[in-house]
């Protein structure tokens, strides 16, 4: 009763808020009662993980509408950092896990916005596929750095080198990325607790920039870029702006993957991961956050419920897409969509039409 | 000599890359989509040709004849099944789609193929050509290559240009709605552009295995990515401009390779293209578009 008086906008922001924390809490509940399995279990950290790049992949392509398929990259750049930090740190003497993950989330967090303002800057000369193709090769760039990057530390502080472990010209410390194998002997100190606060804090950036004066600039721009510019909002701005934001929320939630693991690999974070991420947008609803977190959780444990047909599921994971992209569009479809609803009106005209109102809010 | 032979590797690695970029710019061009599934129907032509020199015992001629028909065929299937029921839908459904056609293509082939890679090396064994007292040495698989390429070049150019199909093809990638009211069926025109393309998609997979003789469910996907890189290059949409793209793409990653690094050629690789990009935002020989207002 009360939730219905609201504005549709606040009422979709507290749906989403609630997702999370149900999901949360009943999931709690149920590992406490034993009844979530040990796979699903070690799925937990990941799928906040990717629930939260789903989260900020949405904000630049459903939300700013530039197709970029590269958000692997960024989420390398924050979990490598993220990896190097907490090496530092627990070098240093720091021993408490929050904090270690929080600073280590944090700097990640920067760099990886950092880098995705630098890129941005070129990028955001460029439209549509051609940007997509860009964001791309900047993915496949920063992959290729990584793999090429061996950073040790030891009392000295940090050393860096581009060419073999052996260069790094330390005597006792420890290395902490080596080139193709990746960063090594990671703590893992991610929890499912902490996966959710990053999920919580993720929305709420994406959500309130979405609502904000800037959010409407930057929907202003997707929906119409030349009327947009002539009423004087800055399009690269705004534009930027959006890219960077969601660059190092995927830079935080890269040091939330990276901390659940004890390796993770520079060709973890490939092309496929990148568009792993977009199918998550893309089914979820562009645009649509409640819509990114649902389907991004569902997608990341339908293969592990699958896994009793393992030798099929990536066939039928693929399958399913095709289907859930195809169906709709599908004439037999429509045409039964068309007559449930006509079905539906008869009953009840209104609230049909004020759902649909509804809906063209979100 | 080693700048030459670095140079017709090269050309060799760019043809290849050059012949699957038609197919993407093709489909581009009159579809308005990213297929990224073209790159994996390369890894099926080659599993095709595999099987039908290896298991059944072909000659080598009718191995790639009959993987550019199996190919075909899949093109077509492809886009009648998958493709086409989204024609009026927003591109971004059409490129998911594409991704899980790529996703299920390879975990077809992972399925009936196994993971562990096939090496091929019995297609065609011709001897290297030597020259200047044996100081520089073309291997025969590159200059065939080279020469795949021009001729589909020259038949794709004439195909386009003097045909009525051909016509109907750029007409349609021109103005669709005003290609069907003159009378242009833009339904089998689509048809026959993925069917070229993925017959195309075939050779390359032929041609590349015949450089690099190994064969997994995901050989595919990184040339697939490249060529889709070299038509971007190019100006996708534009024919000559896939073929100078995909050229261009692999003269320089032949060379970063020798002369650079072998682990950052793919960096190299990128940092050219973006650099072209911005330089000039629609590709080499791409069209700029005007934004009307």
């Amino acid at each position: 009763m009360g939730i219905n008086m609201l504005k549709p906008q606040t009422r979709s922001t507290i749906i989403t808020y609630a997702i999370v924390i149900v999901a949360f809490v009943a999931v709690t509940l149920l590992d406490a009662m034993g009844l979530i399995s040990h796979s699903l279990s070690g799925q937990l950290v990941p799928i906040c993980a990717y629930v939260s790049l789903a989260v900020s992949l949405n904000l630049v392509v459903g939300v700013s509408g530039e197709l970029s398929l590269g958000h692997a990259g960024f989420m390398s750049v924050g979990a490598f950092t993220g990896v190097v930090v907490a090496g530092c740190l627990t070098r240093f003497g720091i021993e408490s896990e929050l904090v270690l993950f929080v600073l280590s989330a944090v700097v990640g967090a920067a760099a990886a916005g950092i880098i995705g303002f630098l890129v941005g800057i070129p990028v955001m000369r460029l439209r549509g596929d051609y940007l997509a193709i860009v964001t791309l090769a900047f993915g496949e760039i920063i992959k290729n750095l990584l793999n090429i990057l061996y950073v040790g530390v030891d009392d000295a502080g940090l050393h860096f080198s581009m060419r073999d472990s052996g260069s790094l010209g330390m005597s006792q410390g420890t290395i902490l990325i080596n080139g193709p194998k990746g960063a090594v002997g990671i703590d893992k100190i991610s929890t499912f607790a902490l996966g959710i606060v990053l999920v919580l804090i993720t929305v709420a950036v994406v959500l309130n920039l979405m609502h904000s004066r800037d959010g409407r600039a930057i929907m202003a721009v997707r929906d119409n870029r030349i009327a947009a510019e002539s009423i004087g909002i800055n399009v690269t701005k705004y534009r930027l702006m959006a890219f960077t934001v969601a660059s190092a929320l995927a830079g935080a939630a890269g040091v939330l993957y990276a901390m659940n693991y004890s390796t993770v690999v520079p060709s973890q974070f490939d092309f496929n991961q990148s568009i792993l991420i977009l199918v998550y947008v893309v089914l979820g609803g562009m645009g649509n956050i409640s819509g990114s977190i649902v389907s991004a959780a569902f997608l990341t444990v339908l293969p592990e419920v699958l896994r009793p047909i393992n030798q099929y599921r990536m066939l039928l994971y693929a399958i399913v897409l095709i289907l859930v992209m195809v169906v709709p569009h599908l004439k037999v479809y429509q045409r039964a969509a068309e007559s449930l609803r006509r079905r539906f009106r008869k009953d009840s005209p209104e609230p049909a039409v004020a759902a649909e109102g509804g809906e063209a809010d979100e | 000599m080693e700048f030459l032979a670095n140079l017709i590797n090269g050309m060799s690695l760019g043809s290849v890359y050059a012949i699957i970029a038609l197919g993407y710019t093709m489909v581009y061009g009159i579809a308005k989509m990213l297929n990224f599934a073209h790159g994996d129907v390369i890894m099926v032509g080659a599993y095709i040709c595999f099987c039908a020199v290896s298991y059944l015992g072909l000659p080598a001629i009718a191995g790639v004849a009959l993987s550019v028909v199996g190919c075909t065929v899949l093109g077509i299937v492809v886009e009648r099944l998958a493709y086409k029921p989204l024609r009026n839908a927003p591109s971004l459904n059409v490129l998911i789609t594409a991704i899980g056609v790529s996703y299920f293509l390879q975990n077809a082939a992972l399925l009936i193929m196994g993971s562990d890679p096939k090496s091929f090396s019995s297609v065609i064994s011709l001897p290297a050509l030597r020259l200047f007292d044996g100081a520089l040495t073309i291997s025969a698989t590159a200059v065939l290559t080279i020469l795949a390429c021009v001729a589909i070049m020259v038949a794709l150019t004439m195909f386009t240009g003097k045909t009525k199909m051909g016509k109907a093809m750029r007409a349609c990638s021109e103005d669709r709605d005003a290609a069907q009211l003159m009378g242009i069926n833009v339904n089998s025109t689509i048809s026959m552009v993925f069917a070229i393309g993925s017959g195309l998609a075939a050779i390359a997979g032929v041609l590349m295995c015949l450089a690099y003789p190994t064969i997994m469910p995901t050989t595919g996907s990184m040339p697939g990515i490249k060529a889709f890189t070299a038509a971007v290059l190019g100006g996708i949409g534009s024919i000559p401009g896939a073929a100078l793209g995909g050229i261009l793409l692999g003269v320089i990653e032949i060379f970063a390779r020798a002369y650079i690094s072998t682990q950052l050629a793919d960096a190299v690789v990128f940092g050219v293209l973006i650099v072209i990009l911005l330089i000039r935002p629609a590709g080499l020989l791409g069209k700029p578009v005007h934004e009307k207002v």
